[in-house]
């Protein structure tokens, strides 16, 4: 009976441990969001959002040409992206039963799981090198190279989800298999898939190491995809590493505000998929 | 699922088929059908292109460095732009040596969030854990990286070592003095950023396990905790193992956060208080202002090698874990 004792009382204080674990695991993000809050809103003001970077000594400089950058090259990864993504996670859930289907979720997975820097490398022996020149365009490029294995996953469980009866109904009355797929199944998961990029775009728009050599960044606002383009992220770098108090100051609140965009994605596109999954 | 002509079912408008025809009729695609198909496997067939361009374009770049150093590379130390020698091995070792750290800290941790969040905790408590614990993957490792700068490195130095460095101090791996930028805040940063990838996989490799495993421990007479390591993580050992392969994937290649924290010079030692440096973090500060063709070269010759041990680490943590929860996407994906 005593040993009995001995081992419940065990088994309680492990649970405890476990939700001990669980709080510690969580704190380090209250931690971040709380710092980013007390150090980063004091200097979110007008300036902030609609003036560029101005040489240290000078007050009033914002990040608008590094958010302005970001819309831009993310805009471009999406772009690039988005359609080969999209389609390759409809081929996974339509013809993805074989061999072959079995082969690119795996490439898929395991392409995730590549270093972005090393995705930064391959798009500036591709763009940059052949150029001559850093652009927003292979920083876009690179991103887009990264949503591509996500959102084949993504959008794959996505359309999974859609009922099998439905696409058995299209086909007896009589769609091809093309119409059934794209009209009623994946039109049916298009939302899903919507949220699923969503999420992507949220991962990509906090990369930093592809855009160095590819986007380099830019002390000044300019929308020449051409050329090369500031990014909040890249800003947020250069700025932490400097050695003025303003710029600590700047790179704070320029870090508050893509965490911002960041969650507000994710945690949208989370309250979704899991309404979504609910309903199905 | 062979779609059927329209002339299949409006036997009106077309002469009556005989029984061979209307066989035949029902094998054959439409030319849509195949057009659609062919497009999305093209399409598909892009993936496994990009990786072997990848490896081209890395393996190519970097021929000049592999023939003048040959494997040497890997095992010398000396990383001198000026005078054109460079040797990996610092960056080698920092880069195993941080993820070392990062497991060491995040594995337990991790596994206790998995087993929390589908053993112990109560049900209306499992979805909002769940979520913050996997937010802390979507917070962008640049992040990380200032918080580490300005938060966790002088928290480090002036708190918890003033205090740890009696008890610690003696040890090896705890030696020389402490200025922050180092592998411990490196190998901390890292942990905080791969937990919530084990602790996904990891979830979903205990969810896999089937109640009747669970409920024989139980009718065995063993306390919930000690179904867990008894009968639960044995049955899902090769899929936990597969997590921490994923995380360990995951800190190898982390660039900027680490970077940001680990203080980037080129020395192995083996105290974790001593700024190192790790491959991904060389390329990330010397790549756009490499000042030779070797040193580019160089730099491209550590991307492959960073690459080929990404690729392999992934590759064996997939088949692990898909042995568990076939197909599963958890992990490579945000959600």
């Amino acid at each position: 009976m005593h040993g009995r004792l001995i081992r419940r009382l065990f088994g309680s204080v492990m649970t405890g441990a476990t939700y001990g674990a669980a709080a510690l695991a969580i704190l380090p993000l209250a931690v971040i969001l709380a710092m980013l809050l007390v150090k980063g809103a004091g200097s979110l003001d007008w300036n902030f959002f609609t003036r560029s970077a101005v040489p240290f000594g000078e007050h009033g400089g914002g990040f608008a040409h590094a958010i302005v950058g970001t819309l831009i090259i993310v805009g471009l990864a999406c772009a690039v992206g988005v359609p080969v993504g999209v389609s390759i996670g409809i081929y996974l859930a339509e013809f993805g039963g074989g061999q072959l289907g079995f082969a690119i979720r795996f490439i898929a997975d395991v392409l995730n799981g590549v270093p972005s820097i090393v995705i930064g490398i391959f798009a500036w022996t591709w763009l940059v090198k052949p150029m001559g020149h850093f652009s927003a365009l292979a920083g876009g490029v690179a991103l887009g190279m990264i949503l591509v294995p996500i959102l084949a996953r993504t959008t794959e469980e996505m359309v999974r989800l859609v009922p099998n009866s439905l696409r058995e109904a299209a086909l007896a009355l009589g769609y091809p298999r093309w119409r059934t797929s794209l009209v009623v199944v994946v039109r049916t998961a298009a939302a899903g898939i919507v949220t699923g990029c969503l999420v992507a775009v949220a991962r990509v728009a906090g990369e930093t190491a592809p855009l160095l050599f590819t986007a380099l960044g830019n002390q000044f606002f300019s929308t020449r995809v051409q050329g090369p383009m500031a990014a909040l992220p890249l800003q947020v770098y250069v700025y932490a590493l400097g050695p003025y108090d303003e710029w600590h100051r700047q790179a704070w609140a320029g870090a508050l505000v893509l965490i911002m965009l960041v969650l507000a994605l994710s945690l949208f596109a989370r309250a979704v998929v899991r309404a979504k999954r609910q309903h199905a | 699922m062979t779609d059927i002509p329209a002339t299949a079912l409006e036997p009106e408008l077309a002469p009556k088929p005989t029984a061979e025809e209307r066989w035949r009729a029902l094998r054959t695609v439409s030319r849509g059908d195949v057009i659609y198909r062919s497009l999305l496997t093209v399409l598909a067939l892009l993936l496994p292109l990009l990786v072997v361009l990848i490896a081209v374009e890395l393996v190519s770049n970097a021929m000049p460095a592999v023939s003048k150093f040959g494997f040497g590379f890997l095992t010398h130390s000396t990383w001198d732009p000026v005078q054109g020698q460079f040797g990996a091995l610092p960056l080698i070792f920092g880069t195993l040596y941080s993820s070392l750290v990062a497991l060491v800290i995040a594995v337990p941790l991790a596994l206790a969030c998995a087993i929390f969040l589908t053993e112990f905790a109560p049900r209306w408590l499992r979805t909002p854990v769940g979520t913050l614990i996997e937010l802390l993957a979507a917070v962008p490792s640049v992040i990380y990286g200032l918080w580490g700068i300005f938060v966790l490195i002088p928290l480090l130095r002036d708190h918890v070592w003033k205090v740890a460095r009696h008890a610690l101090g003696w040890l090896p791996i705890f030696g020389g003095v402490f200025y922050g930028p180092s592998v411990l805040a490196a190998g901390v940063i890292l942990s905080i950023m791969i937990l919530p990838y084990i602790a996904a996989v990891s979830r979903e490799v205990l969810l896999a396990v089937p109640p009747s495993q669970r409920e024989a421990g139980l009718a065995l007479g063993a306390t919930r905790w000690e179904t867990v390591t008894t009968v639960i993580l044995p049955y899902g050992r090769a899929g936990i193992v597969g997590a921490v392969i994923l995380g360990l994937g995951r800190a190898l290649g982390e660039t900027m956060a680490v970077t940001m924290v680990i203080g980037n010079r080129h020395e192995v030692s083996a105290s974790l208080l001593q700024p190192g440096y790790t491959i991904a973090a060389a390329i990330a500060n010397e790549f756009s202002e490499a000042v030779s063709d070797m040193h580019l070269s160089a730099l491209f010759m550590v991307g492959a090698v960073l690459f080929v041990i990404t690729i392999l680490v992934n590759t064996l943590a997939r088949v692990l874990v898909w042995r568990v929860a076939r197909g599963s996407a958890v992990g490579s994906t945000a959600i």
